[in-house]
């Protein structure tokens, strides 16, 4: 079978002519290149968001707002609700008692650095049993809040992305001074965007008495999300909803999700531009080795191999560029930080995430274009005459 | 018929269609060439020689007639069989020698050995006899950019006869180089004809070049007129 050793006898001189069509060959490339970063950058950015709501959210954690609420800052819950709460059916306990996070959730200003411009970040009251039912809580500068004081911590993200977080600073909200005395982490999830301080002294300087915003309790491994829906239908003083934390925020994160749509439609637009490119690339590859074509032809090399030759040109340039893309994408914007609004008007500090499967579909769209605009133009080659190879200009 | 003939062309007809107009080139076109023929067409620009040596290449379709090889109608043959036949049978040489400009002189002789199932170093040692026989075993490596025409056309001999067809189809092989360079092509084409029995049909309006064939054809508004002798054509030394 001697079409392996035709084809590529004929790849190799496509790719060692490509030269010749220098300029041309690397505008296929470089088309090729920005429609993939362009791509994975905003498939990165969708990744990264969707991860940090995500990984926020807790299977074994009930979440209760107020019913109909939406979300935790329009919400409130009575110290009474709280306690009635307490007692549902499949809380978990430690040694402390009941494994119950009453929070408070109230906005305030930040300056961000990229811009100068003003943002919401969420201020967070929480109690003690607020921190256990954080998996990744870590305190990674100074200390935790003392409670009944004006001290607060700083989640990592803010401190990234906002001015004045720093360890030490005292920082101004409205009439209150606070002190920052220590940075948390929480594993990269949402709660990094936020600041947290002594829920009982949020309550006083916010006049919130003595209610909360939200609830969040930890599950036994039997616990059922019916019998604690239940359980409040049975009970008139209350009138929350419950839902996994997780659900809470997959459902916050939903309305971003607009994010790799949008970064799909962009790179659609933009690989039909790149595409009309590459074709005009291939034809005229195809039209200046017209006379090799058909040189090869009278010799005897068959149809097959002149449109493969010219299906792997394409493939080949389009490839190379998707490769470029991607790398170029992986520098600049794997582990990026970025903010963008998330639920409730607040800042949502995340990180572009880059996976091999993200890469993936970078280069399965370089490979689209390669094939489109190898397709046709290899089509014209099959059909040029062999007779050509007399003509006295190719 | 007679095992001698190596061509045989009954009645061929050939039209091209030019819009609503047909040009007829050939309408009864009878020939027959020999086995060991080194033929020369002649005639006007215009007068069809390129469109017959498409015809006896398989290049091109006839629109009517036979055209028989080796006791063997290639007429009506589809375009891959064409392509095989012309692979198995047939070594062109073009006037402007159509080498790849991206290979080097070895890899553009060796082309018509990857359509065969010769080993890589059985291609090798054919490459090199190829090259020896044109005498250019020293520029095996060189590129075409970097030969001289005669140079080029001689690796395009190599190319056409590496294969060791039976017939050379050549057009015009040396209407683009000097008189010097083309009776040293011309001696080559002799030679091969002459001690390697290969069959060549050369199409040329070059009365000298025609001189190296044994036989000359005239052709005519598409008719052969008047056959010289054999004996005429013989180069006087
Ligand atoms: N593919 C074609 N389509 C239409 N006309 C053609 C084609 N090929 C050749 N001809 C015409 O046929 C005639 C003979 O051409 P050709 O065989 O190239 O002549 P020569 O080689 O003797 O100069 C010319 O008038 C040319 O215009
Ligand atoms: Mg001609």
């Amino acid at each position: 079978m001697s079409l392996l050793a035709q084809s590529s006898a004929v790849i190799g001189m496509n790719i060692k002519s490509l030269p010749r069509r220098l300029w041309m060959s690397l505008a296929m490339v470089l088309a090729s290149a920005v429609v993939v970063a362009v791509l994975l950058a905003f498939l990165a950015m969708a990744k990264g968001f969707e991860a940090t709501l995500q990984s926020a959210g807790q299977e074994d954690v009930a979440f209760f707002i107020r019913t109909g609420s939406a979300a935790e800052l329009n919400s409130s819950v009575m110290k009474e609700q709280v306690d009635l709460l307490r007692e549902a059916p499949g809380i978990a306990s430690d040694e402390n008692g009941k494994l119950v996070s009453p929070e408070l959730y109230v906005i305030v200003d930040g300056t961000k650095r990229s811009s100068g411009t003003d943002a919401n970040i969420p201020l967070r009251g929480i109690e003690q049993q607020g921190l256990a039912l954080r998996n990744n809580f870590k305190i990674v500068q100074g200390r935790l809040f003392t409670p009944g004081t004006d001290e607060l911590i700083v989640g990592e993200g803010v401190l990234r992305q906002f001015e004045g977080f720093e360890l030490g600073k005292e920082v101004r909200f409205g009439k209150n001074r606070w002190t920052v005395v220590g940075v948390f982490s929480t594993g990269g999830n949402v709660f990094e965007s936020e600041l947290w301080a002594d829920a009982k002294v949020i309550q006083t300087l916010y006049n919130r008495g003595s209610s909360y915003q939200s609830v969040r309790a930890k599950l036994t491994a039997d616990a059922r999300l019916e019998d604690i829906q239940a359980y409040i239908k049975n009970e008139p003083r209350l009138n929350q909803e419950v839902q996994t934390e997780a659900n809470y925020f997959a459902v916050q994160g939903e309305g971003l999700s607009y994010m790799a749509i949008f970064g799909r439609v962009i790179s659609a637009v933009m690989a039909l531009g790149a595409l009309a490119g590459a074709l005009n690339t291939m034809y005229t590859s195809v039209s200046d080795r017209a006379k090799e074509i058909a040189t090869l032809r009278a010799i005897g090399f068959s149809n097959l191999s002149a449109f493969i030759g010219t299906m792997a040109e394409a493939l080949v340039l389009a490839l190379f560029g998707g490769v470029l893309g991607a790398l170029a994408a992986f520098l600049l914007f794997d582990g990026l930080s970025a903010s963008t609004l998330g639920g409730s008007f607040t800042q949502v500090v995340f990180s572009f995430e880059m996976t091999g499967q993200l890469v993936m579909q970078g280069i399965w769209l370089a490979l689209f274009i390669g094939f489109i605009s190898g397709f046709f133009p290899a089509w014209r080659a099959t059909s040029v005459p062999v007779a050509v190879a007399f003509q006295s200009r190719g | 018929m007679s095992d001698d003939n190596l061509f045989e062309l009954k009645a061929v007809a050939k039209r091209f269609k030019k819009g609503k107009e047909t040009i007829s080139i050939f309408d009864d076109l009878n020939m027959t060439i020999k086995r060991g023929d080194f033929l020369a067409i002649m005639g006007p620009s215009g007068s069809g020689k390129t469109t017959l040596l498409n015809l006896l290449g398989g290049v091109d379709q006839p629109t009517g007639g036979e055209i028989v090889f080796d006791g063997a109608r290639i007429d009506g043959l589809s375009e891959g069989d064409l392509a095989k036949w012309r692979a198995n049978n047939i070594g062109f040489i073009f006037q402007f020698y159509n080498l790849m400009p991206m290979l080097n002189a070895a890899k553009n002789v060796e082309l018509p050995l990857l359509l065969t199932s010769l080993s890589s170093k059985q291609r090798q040692q054919r490459v090199d006899t190829a090259l020896q026989l044109v005498g250019l075993a020293d520029r095996a490596k060189h590129m075409p950019s970097e030969m001289s025409g005669g140079q080029l056309q001689r690796v395009a001999i190599a190319r056409a006869v590496v294969s060791d067809p039976k017939l050379l189809l050549c057009d015009e092989p040396t209407g683009d180089l000097d008189r010097q360079t083309a009776d040293e092509i011309l001696e080559m084409l002799q030679l091969l004809n002459r001690e390697f029995g290969k069959t060549i049909i050369m199409v040329t309006h070059d009365p000298a070049a025609a001189r190296h064939a044994t036989h000359t054809l005239h052709l005519d508004k598409g008719q052969f007129v008047g056959k010289d002798e054999p004996e005429l054509q013989e180069k006087s030394a």
